[in-house]
């Protein structure tokens, strides 16, 4: 790679605009692959539309977290030159794509809880933080409707669509509970009536996705071990993969536009 | 040059005039004014500086929207003229004007229900065909062919539309 990393002043604020940029871009990067292979046209163009939507959130955080850091730093900038280690998003958002039922799954698991968050955000003591969530949170409403409305298809459709549903239900379930995990610095800025607590809206979130899967005639598993680490940096093999890709061209051809 | 109170308003009018003719690129029959995307134009010593709201989050319009402003005050004689993004507060399909409604449904797009409250989002959704005009409908996909659109069909007249959706 031919252009170094930026570095990053992670004040509260900043880490916390960054994390959930960082969602938001990764997330979207993953639906954007679909692009040309979905199932049919409608869906298609759901999944790039929903790619879209993350896209512009994460670029709205990203302008904040640039705004507030004060460095020179900018959207692009975080985007593409940062390291897998600077990285702070979620790790349920950067598996793989799968097979569309794990693809739909890790969406649900997700989009149910971003629906509740933005929408308890819009409440922010932050005025841009507060008017990113006003957008978000409707967005992420079509999304968990799209979600879980397949879900039940896929759940109570074939004895091949229920097998691959439960199956990525079984797996991805463990990377849930970082969604709702807070550390110090984030503390602060709850406190402080800037962010809101994850942990305050899992109770709804449960509730939500036991729904859903019990619908789709599904099952959450029994195990309340789970994985987390991605909110410090620390990610699964494939986020590297992920950023390769999405960072080629400008740390290749440095500045380039067109 | 000597700035008179009257001179700054119809400097302002010109302004606001030149930057509410800007249209969506994607929805070519409203303006941003229709859209209620145009929030502010202000005439400080002859320098004017617009103030733009983005519609939805991933819409890659905005920046074309944005281009297309600058160009058009440069048109009618501004110098240098800024655009601004404010994010809050945040821009809503209730902002849309009645004239841009209408002017959707000449066009064959459902407008949006007129309130974008969380009922009219995710209760039942009542959207007249924009073409014969009947109630009897059904959606055929959530996402449409740009992200501020929802494919629908008519069961009565049996043609599919867009729907502009609530936001």
């Amino acid at each position: 790679m031919a252009v170094a990393s930026i570095q990053v002043s992670e004040t509260p604020l900043v880490l916390y605009a960054l994390r959930r940029a960082d969602d938001a871009l990764i997330l979207g990067h993953r639906l954007s692959e679909w692009c040309g292979h979905a199932p049919a046209l409608e869906e298609d163009m759901a999944l790039a539309n929903m790619g879209l939507d993350l896209l512009g959130q994460a670029r709205e955080l990203y302008t904040y977290a640039a705004t507030v850091e004060g460095k020179g730093n900018d959207e692009d900038k975080f985007a593409y030159l940062r390291d897998i280690r600077q990285y702070r998003n979620l790790l349920l958002l950067e598996q793989p794509n799968g097979d569309f039922a794990r693809t739909m799954t890790r969406q649900f698991f997700y989009s149910a809880f971003a629906d509740l968050y933005w929408r308890a955000m819009m409440q922010s003591a932050d005025a841009t933080l507060a008017a990113i969530a006003a957008k978000s949170e409707k967005e992420s409403a079509y999304h968990v409707r799209h979600s879980s409305e397949w879900l039940v298809r896929l759940g109570d459709g074939t004895a091949e669509s229920h097998r691959r549903a439960q199956g990525a239900i079984d797996d991805l379930w463990a990377y849930t509970g970082e969604m709702f995990e807070v550390d110090g610095s984030e503390r602060a800025l709850i406190d402080g009536g800037i962010a809101v607590d994850p942990a305050a809206l899992r109770p709804q979130w449960l509730k939500t996705v036991s729904d859903v899967v019990g619908e789709a005639t599904l099952n959450l598993p029994k195990s309340d071990w789970m994985q987390q680490g991605g909110r410090d940096g620390r990610h699964s093999e494939h986020l590297g993969h992920l950023l390769s890709e999405l960072q080629s061209m400008p740390r290749t051809f440095p500045g380039a536009t067109w | 040059m000597v700035t008179t109170l009257s001179g700054d308003v119809q400097l302002g009018q010109r302004a606001w005039d030149a930057a509410a003719g800007v249209v969506d690129p994607e929805i070519p029959m409203l303006t941003i004014a229709d859209l209620g995307v145009l929030r502010d134009v202000a005439v400080t010593d002859g320098r004017v500086e617009v103030v733009i709201t983005p519609t939805y989050s991933g819409c890659p319009a905005m920046n074309m929207i944005q281009l297309e402003i600058e160009l058009a005050l440069e048109r009618a004689g501004f110098r240098h003229p800024k655009v601004r993004t404010v994010l809050s507060p945040a821009w809503t399909t209730d902002w849309m004007s009645a004239e841009g409604r209408r002017k959707l449904r000449e066009y064959g797009i459902a407008p949006p229900q007129a309130t974008s409250s969380r009922r009219a989002l995710f209760g039942v959704q009542e959207v007249a065909c924009p073409q014969c005009g009947s109630d009897d409908t059904e959606v055929l996909s959530e996402f449409g062919s740009t992200s501020c659109k929802a494919l629908w069909r008519c069961r009565s007249c049996r043609e599919p539309f867009d729907y502009f959706k609530c936001h």
